[in-house]
């Protein structure tokens, strides 16, 4: 009977150190020897420029306070990276697709409201644009949207359901329906149905469209961000081509301070220095540089080389904003489930 | 002639085999070999020692062990109860033991977050153990997060292993034993344990083998890069990264991964002669 | 049946198991449950009856099954040769047989679709053929295919090497054709192990998420979204859905769970009939 004591309590202890041990490995997180730790939750094609503007902001903070700050990293979906941090993703800062995946967060009760006027122009220090990427030759003649209706070509986008980035596609397209047909909304469906007829792959992020149609060789064209087709153009030289579209829409990435996570982590002042350092001429000549078209006009001009400022672009307020606009189109039975599938 | 019919059957048959083998398991596996080593030695070696792919490789391993010890103390103790004792429910129970088996990982990923995420009804009690102990455990999007759904996806691996050990061994000599009079420990100890020996160490290796790959659960818990990621999330990461670079930097972290798991599947089969020698 | 074990240890190790169970497995999962219960039964209904959402299921559902055959039929055929038969390398065959457990379902994902799309070795061959892989439901058969074959072949395996050759030599010796040997003879004593490793593979098919993701295209004109990818579309939606999400795991895990309980039961059968 006293081993049988013995026993139990072992037993008991080892499980003990099984759970301890499973916990106490999350508590290094935060403040060994007083480096801040900073997370910046972000969405996917924004990996290589928050990587060097990182790289910038640390030696900014380090020269300004003389502490050093550590960056964190997330990079996903912009939807899926809007619902962790609503699920308790320890973000400080988030920089996503567009306004509507930070509505999200605020309606969860994270960002306070009034986030949108916080920082210069909407709280988007970069914009960028739809265009079209084709293989090097354009051997489907594609120039414009009407050209993505014809039959035969292969399409590349991903899913407005799951990617943000797939929205600002769908809605570029359907700009021009409307400038096409005057509004005439039979009309604009079944235009932008034989443009959604023609995809071939249709992955569930930016990202992974891109991966499908630069690595795995899929498709004639790729909707693409802007950011994400120069960027492809750099890295396989001489392979691909950048079309622009007629017509396009202005994207403009929103960024926000988690206000409940950076009141928690004592970290809101810092989340103000990192945002509002985004707008100064560097960090705009940077974004520039990843790509991204600077919002301040000067600096914008001076990339008058890498980005064409000629092209006619809607904004999502042509759309009644993003609210208005995710209920018209992306909704269960919205538009887009109306004209794409049965 | 029936002995010439039987070769070319042997030989078809060889052959299917050999055919399917090579196209669905060796040539997955030279592929990323291949692709691994594309760009040369030394941008593989850098791929491997970059700083995120070194905090990826000790959160893997942190979670493949307390995975492997959390369910060899689960394995045992259950085994010992299905196949030992009667009782009522012992279909169902064993058969939620096996769940994990057969779930997406997607949905355990989601039922984690459900229930200790920043909504989940677990919450709560969490934010009240933080406030007793003054600690700040978190039990989503942190590395414990990443070991609890190890801790699920690989939960019957070594329960699965041993209990049919067990029926096959019967109950004769544990009742002889405890007639005796000897402890439940002992029982275990003298008994048990060297029929199982075995069967354990097996279940361990394909427990540990499933640990380090598992992705679904994972990705759904862990969105910190150089922080919370195991392997499988750096490597989708870098794959997303989108560069020509990037890519063959993706294979060459598979490739470590590859490695792990050969090394495990040797051992398993080390193992599995073991044990079948001392079965003689 | 209900007779008091004289063995100690009942209460303590049904305590740990249940406990460790409901903390780790169950509670989580009632989570789910809890949900997908906040919708009313007609939105549930409504929900599951979603033309894409039953699109995904019979995807998922139906590439798992041919998956399934076509991985028991190549099991058996495996598992035969590496009991049957020695040639050179089959040491080797035998130890790689676990690779797909092994290997992390991204890896797989990632890999299969390089070499099955047209730029790569094997896509290029099929294409020639006229055969499209990657990017449609043969796509994700051959990734259910690669994750599945393990259980199938692990499951026959130890029946067959118990299975004396004798009773194939007996058969032959009394004229039965090979086949007839093998469909009267053989089969019969292999059928619930195969039935294990069909039922598993089938499951495990169906709820697959890594490895299908990548290879399947996620196009719902061509019906190549799978459930688990729905579940992640709710999810990742700018409109998140918890509930819509829950409800459609909901569903999945009771086919799972169902599926799990039908093994057991031909297991139990099974062992009952052998010890009898």
């Amino acid at each position: 009977m006293k081993k049988n004591n013995w026993i139990r309590k072992t037993t008991v202890a080892a499980l003990t150190v099984a759970c301890l041990a499973t916990s106490l490995t999350g508590c290094g997180n935060k403040k060994e020897d007083g480096t801040i730790t900073f997370t910046n939750v972000s969405y996917d094609p924004t990996r290589e420029f928050y990587a060097a503007y990182n790289e910038m902001f640390t030696a900014h903070y380090k020269e300004e306070t003389g502490n050093d700050i550590e960056l964190v990293q997330s990079h996903g979906g912009s939807g899926s990276q809007a619902r962790s941090v609503i699920e308790g993703n320890d973000a400080d800062v988030v920089t996503l697709a567009l306004a509507h995946d930070v509505t999200a967060i605020e309606n969860a009760g994270l960002i306070d409201a009034g986030w949108l006027d916080e920082f210069d122009r909407n709280s988007s220090p970069y914009t960028s644009t739809i265009v079209f990427l084709v293989h090097s030759g354009n051997e489907k003649g594609i120039q414009d949207w009407q050209d993505l209706t014809k039959e035969g070509v292969e399409i590349i986008t991903p899913d407005p359901k799951s990617s943000g980035g797939a929205c600002w596609n769908f809605l570029a397209a359907w700009y021009y329906a409307k400038m096409q047909f005057n509004g005439d909304e039979a009309k604009m469906k079944e235009f932008v149905a034989k443009i959604y007829d023609n995809v071939l792959v249709m992955d569930s992020g930016a990202r992974g469209a891109t991966t499908t149609f630069v690595e795995n060789g899929q498709g004639d064209v790729l909707i693409a961000w802007e950011n994400e087709a120069l960027l492809t153009l750099k890295e396989y030289p001489g392979e691909y081509e950048l079309v622009t579209p007629s017509v396009s829409i202005l994207a403009e990435p929103s960024v926000a301070i988690v206000d409940e996570n950076a009141d928690k982590n004592g970290t809101q002042e810092i989340a103000k220095d990192y945002l509002e350092f985004l707008y100064t001429p560097e960090a705009q000549r940077l974004a520039g540089e990843h790509y991204y078209r600077p919002s301040d006009e000067a600096i914008l001009n001076e990339f008058a080389d890498t980005f064409d400022l000629t092209v006619n672009m809607c904004t999502i307020d042509d759309f009644g904003g993003w609210d208005q606009a995710y209920e018209d189109f992306f909704a269960d039975d919205a538009i887009f489930d109306e004209i794409y599938g049965n | 002639m029936k002995e010439h019919s039987q070769k070319i059957v042997k030989g078809v048959l060889i052959g299917i085999s050999v055919i399917f083998f090579v196209l669905m398991l060796v040539m997955p596996l030279l592929e990323v070999i291949y692709r691994a080593l594309k760009d040369g030695l030394e941008s593989y070696q850098r791929a491997l020692t970059a700083p995120n792919t070194l905090s990826a490789l000790k959160v893997t391993l942190i979670a493949t062990l307390l995975a492997v010890a959390v369910n060899t103390i689960f394995g045992l103790i259950a085994s010992w109860l299905v196949t030992k004792f009667d009782f009522r429910g012992k279909n169902v129970l064993s058969t939620l033991i096996d769940i994990p088996f057969s779930i997406s990982p997607v949905i355990a990923g989601l039922a984690y977050i459900m229930t200790f995420g920043r909504s989940g009804w677990a919450k709560p009690a969490i934010d009240w153990i933080n406030d007793m102990l003054g600690t700040d455990i978190a039990l989503v999007f942190s590395v414990p997060a990443v070991v609890l759904a190890t801790i699920f996806v690989t939960f019957p691996f070594i329960s699965r292993e041993i209990i049919p050990v067990l029926y096959a061994q019967g109950r004769d000599e544990e009742e002889a034993a405890a007639m005796m009079g000897a402890s439940w420990f002992t029982i275990f100890r003298k008994i048990t344990f060297p029929h199982i020996r075995w069967g354990l160490l097996y279940g361990i290796i394909l427990c540990a083998a499933r640990a380090f790959g598992e992705f679904g659960a994972v990705y759904a818990v862990s969105k910190a890069r150089g922080k919370t990621f195991t392997l499988p999330l750096e490597i989708d990461a870098l794959y997303m990264a989108g560069s020509a670079d990037s890519i063959t930097q993706a294979f060459a972290v598979s490739s470590l991964l590859v490695g792990m798991a050969l090394i495990m599947l040797i051992l398993k089969n080390i193992v599995e002669y073991r044990g079948k020698r001392a079965d003689r | 049946m209900k007779k008091k074990s004289i063995i100690p240890g009942f209460g303590l190790s049904m305590g740990i198991t249940v406990a460790m169970l409901s903390l780790i497995i169950l509670i989580p999962l009632a989570s789910v449950l809890a949900y997908s219960f906040r919708l009313s039964w007609g939105e549930f209904i409504d929900l599951i009856t979603r033309p894409n959402v039953v699109q995904a299921f019979a995807t998922s559902i139906g590439c798992a099954l041919i998956a399934a055959v076509l991985n028991c039929i190549f099991g058996v055929i495996l598992a035969w040769v590496l009991v049957r038969y020695d040639f050179p390398g089959k040491r080797l065959m035998d130890g790689m047989i676990e690779l797909p457990f092994a290997l992390p379902t991204a890896v797989a994902g990632i890999t299969l679709t390089k070499m099955y799309s047209d730029s790569g070795f094997l896509g290029r061959l099929l294409e020639s053929m006229g055969i499209k892989a990657a990017y449609s439901k043969t796509g994700i058969v051959i990734a259910m295919i690669f994750i599945g074959i393990p259980f199938v072949v692990r499951a026959i395996q130890p029946v067959l090497e118990k299975l004396p050759d004798t009773y194939e030599e007996a058969a032959a010796m009394l004229g039965a054709s090979r086949f007839t040997t093998f469909w009267k003879v053989v089969f019969p004593e292999i059928r619930p192990a195969l039935l294990t490793g069909f039922g598993l593979a089938l499951a495990r098919g169906i709820g697959e998420y890594g490895s299908v993701i990548y290879i399947s295209g996620n196009s719902e004109k061509n019906g190549t979204q799978v459930v688990s990818y729905i579940i992640m579309q709710k999810l990742n939606s700018g409109n998140v859905d918890y509930e819509g999400a829950a409800a459609i795991a909901l569903v999945l895990l009771i086919i799972s769970f169902l599926m799990l309980f039908l093994i057991n039961i031909i297991q139990h059968i099974a062992s009952r009939r052998t010890n009898a």
